[in-house]
């Protein structure tokens, strides 16, 4: 145990173990994807590469590699080869201040939560510099997409953080989560006895991370049937695969967040079956279990308009938003407000 | 009001007496030619006539001069049709291009083919296009199975053939 | 209500030309469907202007139809539009039967009656399956399909093809219906009926799809007529024109079907038109079925045919609308000049002035409630 609480051979141990985790997670979510959209098509999906499909995403990643990686000619060099690298930076070092279990975590920020967001940013400028740097109409058309509309659903999303804040009064994720132990009922998600809207915040959370992450619904960036791949048409190889991975690296983000801030983290929701193994079994289940939903709503919905969907944003969600960050602020305060007048 | 085979009847007879052939112009100066007879059990041939649905498909068939066309598309657009097709056939035979508009009602049932004929050296008639945008298309691609020159179409160029094609052919003396 | 286009987001654009810029709705792209470019010219996400061009896939039939004698040209019906065949095959075998006055026995139209309507469902499946994909469900399509595939078994059945069938015959059939096939058609009326109701409650009255197509793409009727669009284009403006009722052929008279009609102009109207069709197709084929008359499924025809000089026509309501065959005999045994007048055609030839000023997904899911398929416009 010595060896291991060097710092540097822990901080290399959890970099290899994210690094390990995205790229597993990148690898077989695209297959459990593919699988999921087969049965909800009423057909097996993949089944043919290794035994009902396991090796699939090993050949995918060799396809991949031993494709031609090639820069069109007329492009901005610099930008289209930063992009990739761009877009695959942020998820990875949002997932060092995650806690998976009690003490796994690689730091222990006391602002995790707004470095989270704020590496979230990143992302859209990526898409939006492989956009222009392809030289390409609908790249170009795509990336202007991206800009409106993860723009639009960055503010909701933050005034429905910034809720969470008031009512847990600390960015530190680890206390976050230890703040919500002792049984399902002390979730965040439960605790309408500070924001009586809670559940409609968390929906709403869930809904802007799925925009956030370009996931269909809201997947204009990439509308197929209409721009082809958008942003990612010029791209190649493993150009288009760091992409993917990406894409999916951003959605265990993303769920993870939305396990920590308001499912309980690695808390078991039963008083039992918690403890260092068990906790990040918890952590996991429930971030698959929304990951599963990203997962089926993208196989259900169609997609809306551009329009529609930023109309969504702009004229639903942060009206609601704001009003349920009022509405807590006026719950959080009424009991010191009825004691100062009577 | 729907329109009756009757009143359409009327008023292209009225237009084909009315309107004289003037000398000098431009377009080919031909007077209506009959409809070439079908079958012994036909009426008495003449520019406007009424034919059996039964039989061939069609219920009034009228022959117009290529000077004619647009008034004829005009009627027909204030009685309320719609453009069906325009057909061109080449008589070779008669050193004569033959077009044929065919319009249908949308709400009752009557099919009128409006016919006119052009010489083969000169085939040059009026667009109906500024009647019924939809004759765009269909002149278009008569152009480019004929080399049929619709006077006063916004864009003639080849349209079902590639772009740099010369050729036209549906004429019977197209050799590939 | 028939909508009114200024309450539609569209693009008033004050800018110069020189700040559109030209977008190629390629030939090859995941939404045409078919080899179709439309050049579209644009400012930002707004459509100034956007021109078809077809000709990617023009194989000439009407050059064909003069090479050929009227029996050889059959298959190329087919090929025509080949998710709808049986119709086609219809409209020329019809006018050939017309102009050499050829007697179709009762059992042989009653059997086309069915066949083309079962062609109809199938051809409906697979729009409503591609507008969707356009639209971005990718699942159901392959639900439509799945049911498109019990259509496609029992026409394998019956004539051999599964999609370009060649059926019908001047005078008749190719070779009688079987029972195999009468029970099979009757077991798919049974299981259709539920699965339409499925797709009603999931994909109908989705909110997304809702939003995505009622008041987008705007068609008026007098927009319809002057372009000569037909079928759902203009069942969905509100006017009740279909060539089974208002120029009846075959037996239609003989059969009670509703003809769906909406006036709201917009590609809902043109959506929910096709949905109700499919229900209808189901009526007329149990009804066929019900009546199906014993006896012969071929007529009297010359062994060598040779129709009598003149011009016929015959037109038939086609999936996608109004489809006329013209012929020009004289005299000879094959024919002087074929001329198909195709739905599709007329349909897409409104789209320059229809999608001016649109944004682009809505036009792109206004040309997908066009139901355009790409050999149709070009044969």
């Amino acid at each position: 145990m010595t060896f291991l609480s060097i710092e540097p051979v822990r901080i290399l141990l959890y970099l290899v173990g994210i690094c390990a985790f995205v790229g597993a997670n990148a690898a077989y979510l695209v297959l459990a994807e593919r699988k999921g959209a087969g049965r909800i098509q009423r057909r097996p999906g993949p089944n043919e590469a290794g035994y009902a499909g396991w090796l699939q995403p090993v050949a995918d990643g060799i396809k991949l590699l031993s494709k031609q990686v090639m820069i069109p000619p007329g492009t901005d060099r610099l930008l289209f080869c930063l992009a990739p690298l761009m877009v695959m930076a942020p998820p990875l070092i949002c997932l060092t201040v995650i806690p998976f279990g009690e003490n796994l975590f690689a730091r222990n920020i006391n602002v995790g939560l707004l470095l989270v967001f704020s590496l979230g940013s990143i992302n859209v400028m990526a898409l939006m510099l492989g956009g222009w740097a392809s030289r390409n109409k609908y790249a170009v058309i795509s990336a202007a997409r991206v800009v409106s509309q993860n723009v639009a659903y960055e503010i909701p999303m933050l005034l429905v953080v910034i809720t969470l804040l008031m009512v847990t009064g600390t960015m530190n994720l680890n206390e976050i989560v230890q703040q919500q132990g002792g049984g399902f009922w002390h979730w965040n998600l439960f605790k309408v006895w500070v924001n009586p809207l809670m559940p409609v915040t968390f929906v709403i959370f869930f809904i802007c991370m799925l925009a956030e992450t370009n996931r269909a619904p809201f997947d204009m960036a990439e509308a197929e049937s209409e721009l082809l791949a958008g942003a990612f048409t010029e791209y190649g190889g493993m150009g288009f695969g760091v992409f993917f991975m990406a894409e999916y690296a951003n959605i265990v983000v993303g769920c993870s967040m939305a396990t920590v801030l308001f499912l309980g983290g690695w808390q078991s929701p039963f008083v039992i079956l918690s403890g260092p193994v068990f906790g990040p079994l918890w952590f996991l289940a429930k971030m698959y279990a929304l990951i599963l939903t990203v997962i089926w709503v993208r196989w259900t919905f169609p997609r809306t308009q551009f329009y529609g969907l930023l109309n969504l944003s702009w004229k639903i969600l942060i009206p609601i938003s704001l009003f349920t960050l009022l509405l807590t602020g006026a719950v959080m305060k009424l009991p010191l407000a009825l004691h100062h007048l009577f | 009001m729907s329109p009756s085979l009757d009143r359409i009847s009327e008023r292209f007879i009225q237009l084909l007496g009315a309107t004289a052939v003037p000398t000098g112009s431009a377009l080919t100066e031909r007077a209506p030619l009959p409809v070439p007879s079908a079958g012994p059990a036909q009426a008495a041939p003449g520019p406007v006539q009424g034919v059996d649905h039964a039989l061939k498909g069609f219920d009034l068939n009228v022959a117009v001069s290529p000077r004619q066309v647009v008034l004829a598309a005009e009627i027909l657009d204030q009685e309320g049709f719609a453009l069906d097709a325009i057909t061109g056939v080449d008589w070779l035979a008669q050193g004569e291009m033959e077009i044929v508009y065919d319009f249908f009602h949308p709400a009752i049932s009557l099919h009128v083919a409006v016919r006119t004929r052009v010489p083969r050296a000169e085939p040059e008639l009026p667009t109906i296009s500024s009647v019924f945008p939809g004759a765009n298309w269909h002149e278009r691609e008569t152009h480019d199975f004929f080399g049929i020159r619709f006077l006063g179409h916004p864009n003639l160029a080849p349209f079902l053939l590639p772009e740099d094609a010369t050729f036209h052919p549906l004429r019977k003396d197209y050799q590939p | 209500m028939i909508a009114q286009p200024e309450a539609f987001p569209t693009g008033e654009s004050s800018r110069a030309p020189q700040e559109t810029f030209v977008l190629n709705l390629g030939p090859q792209h995941p939404a045409a469907h078919g080899v179709l470019r439309v050049l579209m010219t644009m400012d930002g996400e707004w459509i100034t202007r956007a021109e078809p061009v077809i000709g990617y896939i023009h194989r000439m039939h009407e050059k064909m139809g003069e090479n050929r004698t009227w029996a050889q040209f059959l298959p190329n019906t087919s090929r025509i539009d080949y998710l709808s065949a049986m119709h086609y095959t219809h409209a020329f075998v019809g006018a050939v039967e017309r102009a050499a006055k050829i007697e179709v026995p009762p059992r042989a139209e009653y059997a086309r009656v069915i066949t083309s309507e079962l062609n109809r469902i199938s051809s409906h499946l697979v729009w409503w399956g591609a507008l969707l994909l356009d639209l971005g469900g990718f699942t159901p399509i392959l639900y439509a399909f799945e049911d498109r595939e019990k259509i496609l078994d029992l026409l394998e059945g019956l004539c051999g093809a599964r999609l370009t069938y060649c059926y019908y015959r001047f005078g008749g059939l190719c070779n009688d219906v079987d029972d195999d096939f009468l029970n099979g058609t009757r077991k798919f009326v049974q299981e259709m009926r539920p699965r339409l109701g499925m797709y009603r409650d999931l994909v109908t009255d989705n909110i997304i799809l809702r939003k995505r197509l009622t008041g987008i793409g705007p068609i008026s009727a007098e927009m319809c007529r002057k372009y000569g669009a037909t079928g759902p284009v203009i069942r969905g403006a509100g006017v009740a024109y279909d060539v089974r009722t208002i120029e009846p052929y075959s037996v239609y008279p003989q059969f009670d079907f509703k003809i769906p009609v909406y006036p709201e102009c917009d590609s809902m109207a043109r959506y929910l038109v096709r949905m109700d069709e499919m229900e209808q197709s189901l009526r007329i084929i149990e009804q066929a079925l019900d009546r199906l008359p014993a006896g012969a499924f071929m007529g009297k025809v010359p062994r060598v045919l040779k129709l009598p000089p003149g011009d016929y026509c015959y037109a038939v309501e086609a999936a996608r609308g109004r489809f006329m065959v013209r012929i020009v005999s004289d005299g000879k045994d094959r024919p002087y000049r074929v001329k198909l007048r195709t739905p599709s055609f007329s349909n897409l030839s409104l789209y320059e002035e229809a999608s001016r000023g649109m944004i682009l997904p809505d036009a792109l899911a206004m040309m997908g409630s066009l139901d355009l398929v790409i050999p149709d416009i070009d044969r």
